[in-house]
């Protein structure tokens, strides 16, 4: 797919909102493997503070949290489903996250469906695609910086100490 | 509340990027964190920094607020994901290659090179059993013609030594490409602000940080920064891309994408090698790059000034800049540097040796040294010097002649640098 077609899921303002105002995470495919990119994040995430839901039907519990096996058996409000699937089951899954009452899609590295994140957006989710939540709170919020990787942020604002 | 996102230009970032104010205490400018390790907030901290599950810091040889800061903004510049800091430019150069290259594989560089990179390509990749090809960087075929199946890299620098070569970058990045191997650039003599090469479709830029980064003369440095594009798992690259037994089975760039190169780049070689920049370093590099904008400007404005002045003079046999409209440099240099061709060039005096060494003799402004970048004006004849050893026959295979002269111009008065010159020039033809 072309940067073209998946720029529009890449909106600054909307990543933002996202990362400083969620609270539920659903992550769809996260891994028990502590080597695995999904488990990386989800550590990072719960480690930050979110509560992390485990949508995995191969796992009883990840990362200490109990394992459902879709998104219809989450029974909170969630605020922002994170997918690391193929990126053909996108459609399912973003109905499933319309239905649930889910704020925002949030598609990881090269899960890149557009028919499924613009199903998501005429749903009234926030999208976005082709990006890692991860890297996108540590470089807002976290500590990104400190490894030397660009944030592409510039501001002279104090912000709190993370 | 966040800003609105923006496309901030060059200047505000030379000035900003990397350098947000210090959350704690308010600082305003880049505090030196002058620690070797850093205090752990407890066991699950500490493990999740080792495991790389959290950028954390833990030991200054590996990560460095300061150091981090400077990394940052010379990868917001160059337009890469990030960048990792070394002590020299030597030594990022030697990191940025140990960790891509393996025992068996086979590099392609230009000619026209650093004398410290030829010796480090020659003989230290050698010591590891890795191949090199030296090929004329001006014949796109000659890269090509040198690839086998075992190239895994191409390297050359945006402006060239001693002739002022221009590289054609993005003809060299689709060779790289077209066999699936990424394309290196030393970006010392052009600097972000002159030439990017990642625009051009390059894949990593190293940096002596030593030269117009810093402009100050004061501290050696370098850095390697990333475009964060190359696919380092197309079955070439099983050093990026496998599970690394140097990192309990970590694949680097299965688990951190684009920036897996990076990550390996300071969790494995930085950790490995040791060459660390020092904090009070990195602070100097981010005094220098808030004002390489402007330097550069004023640098690029005396070099032409007095390169024409050189090539309108008689006692010079000829003038090697790309910022001379008779250099045969010219369309490349209009297309990579159109701000200007950097402020490093030879030229060659009539009278071979012993003109060289009355000219510098001669000088009052220029510094008789072995360094180029400062915003002070700098000489040195390799004929006497660097290539001393040398024969007349073993000069000319290296591109210097025995009159031939390396200026490194200044930020000082066009004027007073063409003053300077003419003394030199008086002292050759009194001889």
């Amino acid at each position: 797919m072309s940067e073209v077609l998946i720029k529009p899921y890449q909106d600054a303002a909307v990543i933002q909102r996202l990362v400083s105002g969620a609270r539920t995470i659903a992550m769809v495919g996260l891994s028990a493997n502590p080597l695995r990119p999904s488990n990386f994040v989800g550590f990072y995430l719960l480690r930050h503070g979110f509560r992390v839901i485990p949508v995995n039907p191969r796992e009883r519990e990840v990362l200490g949290q109990r394992s459902v096996e879709n998104l219809a058996q989450i029974d909170v409000p969630v605020d922002i489903v994170d997918v690391f699937r193929e990126p053909s089951v996108v459609p399912q899954i973003a109905a499933d996250a319309a239905a649930i009452g889910a704020k925002a899609l949030w598609l990881q590295f090269g899960v890149v469906h557009e028919a499924g994140a613009a199903q998501a957006r005429e749903a009234g989710l926030d999208v976005v695609m082709d990006l890692c939540l991860k890297i996108e709170h540590a470089r807002y919020l976290g500590r990104m910086h400190w490894l030397g990787f660009s944030t592409g942020v510039i501001s002279a604002r104090r912000r709190p100490p993370v | 509340m966040a800003a609105p996102p923006r496309s901030f230009g060059f200047h505000t970032r030379a000035v900003h990027a990397g350098a947000r104010p210090e959350p704690v205490t308010g600082a305003r400018a880049i505090p030196i964190f002058q620690t070797t390790s850093y205090v752990f907030e407890d066991a699950d901290a500490a493990a999740a920094y080792f495991n790389l599950q959290e950028y954390g810091n833990t030991y200054s040889r590996i990560m460095n607020p300061t150091v981090a800061a400077f990394e940052e903004r010379i990868a917001n510049l160059e337009g890469g994901v990030g960048g990792v800091a070394f002590a020299s430019g030597l030594a990022a150069q030697t990191a940025a290659l140990f960790t891509m290259l393996e025992p068996g594989d086979h590099v392609v560089a230009s000619s026209a090179l650093y004398g410290g990179t030829v010796t480090q390509l020659k003989h230290l990749l050698r010591k590891l059993s890795i191949d090199l090809t030296f090929v004329d960087p001006d014949r796109v075929d000659a890269w090509r013609d040198a690839l086998t199946d075992k190239t895994k890299l191409l390297f050359g620098e945006t402006i060239g030594n001693p002739a002022g070569n221009v590289l054609d970058i993005e003809a060299l990045a689709h060779v790289a490409h077209d066999h699936g191997a990424p394309l290196m650039i030393d970006n010392t003599f052009a600097t972000p602000y002159l030439c990017r090469p990642l625009e051009w479709g390059a894949d990593i830029v190293v940096h002596s940080a030593t030269k117009f980064i810093g402009g100050h003369g004061t501290s050696i440095g370098g850095v390697v920064v990333d475009a964060g594009r190359f696919d380092w798992s197309n079955g070439r690259y099983a050093i990026v891309a496998a599970p690394s037994p140097a990192y309990h089975g970590l694949a680097f760039h299965e688990t951190f994408g684009m920036y897996g190169y990076l990550m390996k780049l300071r969790a494995e070689t930085l950790r490995d090698l040791g060459a660390a920049l020092a904090p009070l370093n990195a602070f100097l590099f981010m005094q220098g790059l808030e004002t390489l904008p402007l330097r550069m400007k004023a640098h690029v404005a005396n070099a032409v000034a007095v390169a024409q002045f050189l090539a309108a003079d008689n006692r010079v046999e000829r003038v090697r800049y790309a910022g001379l409209d008779d250099s045969p440099y010219r369309a490349l240099r209009d297309k990579y540097l159109p701000r200007g061709a950097g402020a490093v060039f030879c030229f060659d005096l009539a009278g071979g040796r012993d003109a060289g060494r009355t000219f510098i003799a001669a000088l009052n402004i220029f510094s008789h040294l072995a360094n180029v970048g400062d915003a002070k004006s700098l000489v040195i004849h390799p004929a006497s010097t660097t290539h001393r050893q040398l024969s007349d026959a073993e000069l000319t295979a290296a591109g210097i002649g025995p009159g031939t002269i390396r200026l490194s111009i200044g930020i000082e008065d066009a004027d007073d640098l063409i003053w300077d010159l003419k003394q030199g020039l008086a002292a050759v033809r009194n001889e």
